[in-house]
């Protein structure tokens, strides 16, 4: 093997990176946003005690779980303009930002879900009792509660989604893997160039679990709060 | 006018029958004690009177007005909206058989929160007064604790100063001590006593026969979902008259 080691320096300390990996993060930062809310709006749903609601939550979670990222992707940037006669066509990067955001809402969906289940039931019926309305005693006490079990793995699925960017090199998003795909056709470098996307890939996940750790020590802060009611059944 | 009226409540939950026709009337400023075994009902129909549970058949009324439902023109009960029910509930205390303090908060906060966020009362104002009912309770150096750095009976304690800070007319205990080691119980009958002594309307699901033989003005004695004997406490105590009572009666003695 012959590691062409003036190349990957030149790659590695060239600008040419830089702005794809803004866009990594960007893609990653508003694709998680929408998961978000739509994992609290699937959670409500699956929740609820309106029957079509829960049968809602439960296709959307079987669909989007069953069906691979990839399809979806190129689903909303190729299949969405020919299905809507061109009405909607949107440019790759906010396609591929939907599809990411839209197949991540399925997985949120269900860990918001177990972390609102989590909280004793007790919980709710106190603050019902006291006078509070449904939307009063999930704000102020469910949630709150909930938002300790939910931070862990979302934290996982933030870094878990800057990885999955890298599928959008399928529909040409100029992002970290996809502006390497274009680099090693030219010069087919294929080590050297890998090396450095894995490089800017190692290097932003490490400052997203820096900030996971930091956000996770700040919940912990007033560490007496961590723990959590356990339901009643399990004390007996 | 009695504060509490029950009129022939009838409620049914997986497929059996649970409360069967019971009618009961509190009057203001009484300290009603509910006994019978466990499956008796006496739960249920505490856990009724706050609109905790649906009823099927049948209405409570506290103060003079349903919990949970609104009279339809035809006459008919139907749901009442969350926010008339929340507003009926802020003046009905509860105090659980596990506590049920809010775990990410602390004594303080957890006796604050339902004035400020249910009643608009300024926080300070909140403060201040969650700070003497927590001294009231005996806990005032306890206040920034989180629930699971107290004991089950300080805990117990608290859940009941956070329900006073509401000023309700009504509190509703269920098995306030069940769930307590036998050493912690006395601290929180302490509690109840001085609460019944000062005049507040009490509804007491509870197996402390001490506590009903002293505290009492009447005791009620249930059995599937009935209300087989209600006396007051030396009499039922004494001379009990139905059949279910003696046998009742007789096991708590055995027991004891």
């Amino acid at each position: 093997m012959v590691f062409d080691s003036k190349a990957f320096f030149d790659i590695l300390f060239s600008t040419m990176f830089i702005m794809p990996a803004l866009t990594t993060l960007g893609i990653t930062m508003v694709a998680m946003a929408l998961a978000i809310l739509l994992g609290f709006g699937g959670a409500m749903a699956a929740l609820s005690g309106v029957r079509p609601l829960r049968w809602l939550a439960h296709c959307y979670l079987g669909f989007f779980r069953g069906v691979p990222v990839l399809v979806q992707i190129v689903f909303w940037y190729n299949a969405i303009p020919v299905l809507t006669g061109n009405a909607i066509n949107l440019p790759a990067l906010i396609a591929g930002t939907i599809a990411l955001g839209l197949n991540e809402g399925a997985y949120m969906t269900e860990i918001i879900r177990s972390g609102l289940i989590a909280v004793d039931p007790g919980q709710r019926e106190a603050a019902r009792a006291l006078g509070m309305t449904r939307p009063q005693a999930m704000r102020r006490i469910v949630m709150p509660q909930a938002l300790r079990i939910i931070v862990p793995p979302t934290g996982n699925q933030f870094i878990a989604m800057l990885k999955t960017t890298s599928l959008l090199f399928a529909i040409a998003v100029p992002e970290i893997f996809s502006t390497g795909t274009n680099i090693y056709s030219q010069n087919f470098k294929y080590f050297e160039v890998l090396a450095v996307v894995s490089i800017w890939y190692l290097a932003l996940t490490a400052l997203l679990t820096t900030v996971q750790k930091a956000v996770e020590r700040r919940l912990g802060a007033r560490k007496n709060t961590r723990r959590l009611a356990i339901p009643a059944g399990e004390h007996g | 006018m009695a504060l509490v009226e029950i009129e022939n409540v009838h409620k049914r939950l997986g497929g059996s029958d649970i409360l069967r026709g019971i009618s009961l009337k509190v009057d203001a400023g009484e300290v009603v004690c509910l006994l019978g075994a466990s499956g008796s009902g006496k739960t249920t129909l505490l856990r009724c009177i706050n609109h905790l549970e649906t009823i099927d058949q049948g209405e409570i009324k506290v103060a003079g007005e349903l919990v949970g439902y609104a009279r339809g023109a035809d006459g008919k009960l139907r749901a009442e909206r969350d926010r008339l029910t929340a507003a009926k509930r802020a003046r009905i205390g509860m105090v659980f058989q596990r506590f049920n303090l809010f775990a990410h908060l602390t004594a303080l906060e957890n006796v604050t929160e339902a004035p400020v966020q249910v009643l608009g009362m300024s926080p300070d104002a909140a403060r201040r007064r969650a700070l003497d009912l927590l001294a009231s309770v005996g806990l005032e150096k306890k206040a920034e604790l989180y629930p699971h750095e107290l004991s089950g009976g300080q805990q117990q304690r608290v859940a009941i100063a956070r329900a006073l800070a509401m000023e309700p007319r009504l509190m509703l205990f269920d098995e306030p001590t069940s769930a307590l080691d036998p050493e912690l119980v006395g601290e929180v009958l302490e509690t109840m006593r001085r609460l019944a002594d000062g005049g507040m309307t009490m509804i007491v699901v509870t197996h402390e026969m001490s506590f009903a033989r002293e505290v009492a003005d009447r005791v009620v004695m249930m059995a599937d979902g009935q209300v087989v004997e209600a006396a007051p406490p030396e009499q039922l105590f004494s001379a009990p008259a139905h059949p279910r009572t003696q046998a009742f009666l007789a096991r708590i003695l055995a027991a004891n």
